[in-house]
């Protein structure tokens, strides 16, 4: 077994946390494509609305808030399926609302409330939250043994590894318990005018708006206990032995600014790095057995160019291996696992495969001599 | 070939603001600081803008003037400037505002552009250059100004957005720089985005900057027998087969003018590589 399926035995939820751009939607798909090989029922859930996981699974109509099974390898068994879906944020929300309502006419007040619309597509952290809810269903969902998730490209990709969540936290919040807090009368009455903070919000922002937060804030009553509660729930299972966290970079100095300061959030938590994908390194294909030639050997010049080619990726191969080094401490024992750049782009079901060999046979030679299997650390 | 030419010493004195735009990894920043070290070099008294609070672009521009504009900052600023002074300590500290900009999607979005605008009339710089959020979010960022008129019915952050509508819509003050990489999915996400900017915030799309071009011609492998030499240089023509053939895409795609930066190979990009590069561009 690879390092890479040591780290996932067992797992079943997958977290594929990293920057923008480090091919982190590729890596889920493609963990997911090698947990159905080995007969598993997995889901893969993207929140990257650029429709790419959709493009590379071969799906040009997308992909919705439920999952769609997909025509991959089932493993020897038989067993294995994918399944995949984007997480459509605004939609979980409403789903929440309903659930946690104590009745239809609450949350149809809340989910007609135009602030609550702002906070269900805007409010930063909110995507995450629904992320970590979505993750949560589907593994109580029989239809599925594990969970890949691709987080949001941002800083707050790990926000909900924050007990007890956003949302919880969002209604703890200053304004809310301000236009709770009940009166002498017993009623939650509220004053704006007697309030000079939201007067002069009033006059920014235009009094309608304020309106409508605070009627968000007053159907939103009595429901914070229930979605404590779940956020709890989903808590326990973001740290339980069953999830795993797999770090995604690529070999340049800003992607592993980014993934050190993700290590540092799952390590704060209390929660360790599972594996460590470093995507698009560059390859480098063993040592030359003739002899360099002279820079001023006649009619050598062409010769030479592939000389100073092979020198140049490898020179390049040595400083990125130099560059993750720290990263590569942060981590371990996690295993690093390098995914050379391929000669093309990846954007279908057959380039995620040869990805899949790459990460998991490495040792196995059918890849066709691509690319180069001689690492510096493997 | 590139559509047309344009001569970046001309487009750089062409107009007063750039947000440059681009997909995450696409190498943002590196160009945002390459254009204000061309705008530099040729004579403009330029100022280089991040918008996240990171430190990478300052490392860039090194000895630029630089500015890192955040959302909290930009509204705590506005607030004072608009009378709300003693308000906006209380503001900021009782965390209300996160909940008045989420009851006014864009709002921060909007002192930010707003500050930006404040910046292009100040008279005190030729050339403003902006490391822009990512492409996905550059849109909703360029829309919030029309996003907040319907929401915003009067009042001072009204006329901010209309003040900021006005800029975005000419070309003379503020044009958007899109950055990609010769690669096929950067490319599909640049047309894309492409095209909502100039169909849904009427914003004037400068140059496409293609960052991380390989444009050395193909080695010439029958030159080795040896298997290591050979395998180097077939993987060496394929990457600059692919980059050949996704700028031409994107010249059938687009019909804007494009700027390419060569490949740096290294795995830290340093101020001197973008020098470097700046002094690629103007010459």
């Amino acid at each position: 077994m690879s390092g890479l399926a040591v780290a996932l035995d067992g797992a079943e939820v997958v977290v594929c946390c990293g920057s923008g751009g480090v091919g982190k939607t590729t890596t889920a798909a493609v963990l997911g494509i090698e947990l159905a090989r080995t007969g598993r029922r997995v889901v893969v859930v993207t929140i990257d609305p650029a429709k790419r996981l959709a493009d590379a699974l071969g799906l040009p109509d997308g992909l919705g808030n439920e999952p769609v099974r997909l025509d991959v390898d089932p493993g020897p068994a038989g067993t294995g399926q994918l399944w995949a879906m984007m997480l459509d944020t605004a939609a979980t929300f409403d789903g929440l609302v309903r659930a946690n309502a104590p009745s239809a006419e609450q949350a149809e007040r809340i989910l007609t409330n135009r602030f609550y619309h702002n906070i269900a597509g805007a409010l930063s952290g909110t995507q995450e939250y629904m992320a970590a809810e979505r993750l949560h269903a589907l593994h109580d969902d029989g239809r599925f043994d594990v969970v890949v998730v691709d987080t949001p490209p941002t800083r707050n990709a790990l926000d909900f590894l924050e007990a007890p969540g956003t949302l919880a936290r969002f209604l703890d919040h200053p304004l809310f318990k301000l236009l709770m807090m009940p009166t002498r009368r017993g009623l939650k009455v509220l004053n704006v005018a007697a309030q000079p903070v939201l007067r002069t919000i009033g006059k920014v922002v235009g009094g309608d708006v304020l309106a409508d937060a605070i009627a968000f804030f007053q159907a939103f009553d009595g429901m914070e206990t229930g979605f404590r509660d779940r956020a709890d729930d989903v808590m326990t299972l973001l740290r339980s032995d069953a999830t795993r966290y797999v770090l995604v970079a690529a070999p340049r100095r800003d992607t592993i600014d980014e993934a050190r300061y993700f290590a540092g959030r799952l390590r704060d938590a209390g929660l360790a790095v599972s594996a460590l994908v470093v995507n698009r390194s560059t390859p480098t294909f063993g040592t030359p057995r003739a002899a360099r030639p002279s820079a001023r050997a006649r009619g050598a010049t062409r010769l030479v160019a592939l000389w100073d080619n092979h020198d140049e990726l490898v020179a390049t191969a040595a400083a990125e291996h130099e560059q993750l080094t720290t990263l590569a401490d942060d981590v371990a024992p996690a295993p690093v696992c390098w995914v050379p750049m391929l000669h093309g782009d990846v954007h279908d079901l057959d380039g995620l495969d040869e990805i899949r060999h790459l990460l998991f046979e490495p040792g196995d030679d059918t890849a066709g001599g691509l690319f180069g299997r001689e690492h510096p650390t493997g | 070939m590139p559509p047309k030419r344009l001569d970046p010493r001309e487009f750089l004195t062409t107009t007063r603001l750039v947000v440059v735009a681009g997909k995450g990894g696409v190498g943002k920043t590196t160009v945002t600081a390459v254009l204000a070290r061309a705008a530099f070099d040729a004579g403009l008294r330029v100022l280089a803008v991040d918008l996240d609070g990171k430190t990478q672009l300052a490392d860039l521009v090194g000895d630029l003037p630089h500015l890192s504009l955040t959302a909290p900052d930009a509204l705590a600023e506005y607030l004072e400037t608009h009378g709300m002074k003693r308000v906006a300590k209380r503001l900021a500290t009782s965390g209300i505002i996160d909940v008045v900009s989420t009851a006014a999607p864009g709002i921060d979005d909007i002192v930010v552009l707003g500050k930006l605008k404040q910046l292009e009339r100040s008279g005190e710089h030729d050339l403003v250059v902006v490391d822009g959020p990512a492409a996905g979010h550059a849109i909703t960022f360029l829309l919030a100004a029309r996003g907040l008129l319907d929401t915003v019915r009067g009042g001072p952050i009204r006329t901010q957005a209309l003040d900021v509508l006005e800029m975005l819509g000419d070309p003379a003050r503020c044009q958007v720089v899109l950055v990609t990489l010769p690669e096929t999915t950067p490319v599909n996400e640049l047309v894309e985005t492409a095209y909502a900017l100039e169909e849904r915030v009427g914003v004037q799309l400068g140059p496409l900057v293609v960052n991380g071009v390989d444009d050395g011609g193909d080695l010439a492998i029958e030159q080795t027998t040896d298997p290591a030499l050979a395998a180097a240089a077939e993987f060496r023509n394929a990457r600059r087969q692919l980059h050949r053939r996704e700028v031409e895409r994107l010249t059938d795609l687009l019909a804007l003018p494009q700027w390419h930066l060569p490949q740096v190979v290294t795995a830290g990009l340093t101020a001197d590589d973008v020098a470097r590069l700046a002094t690629g561009l103007i010459t």
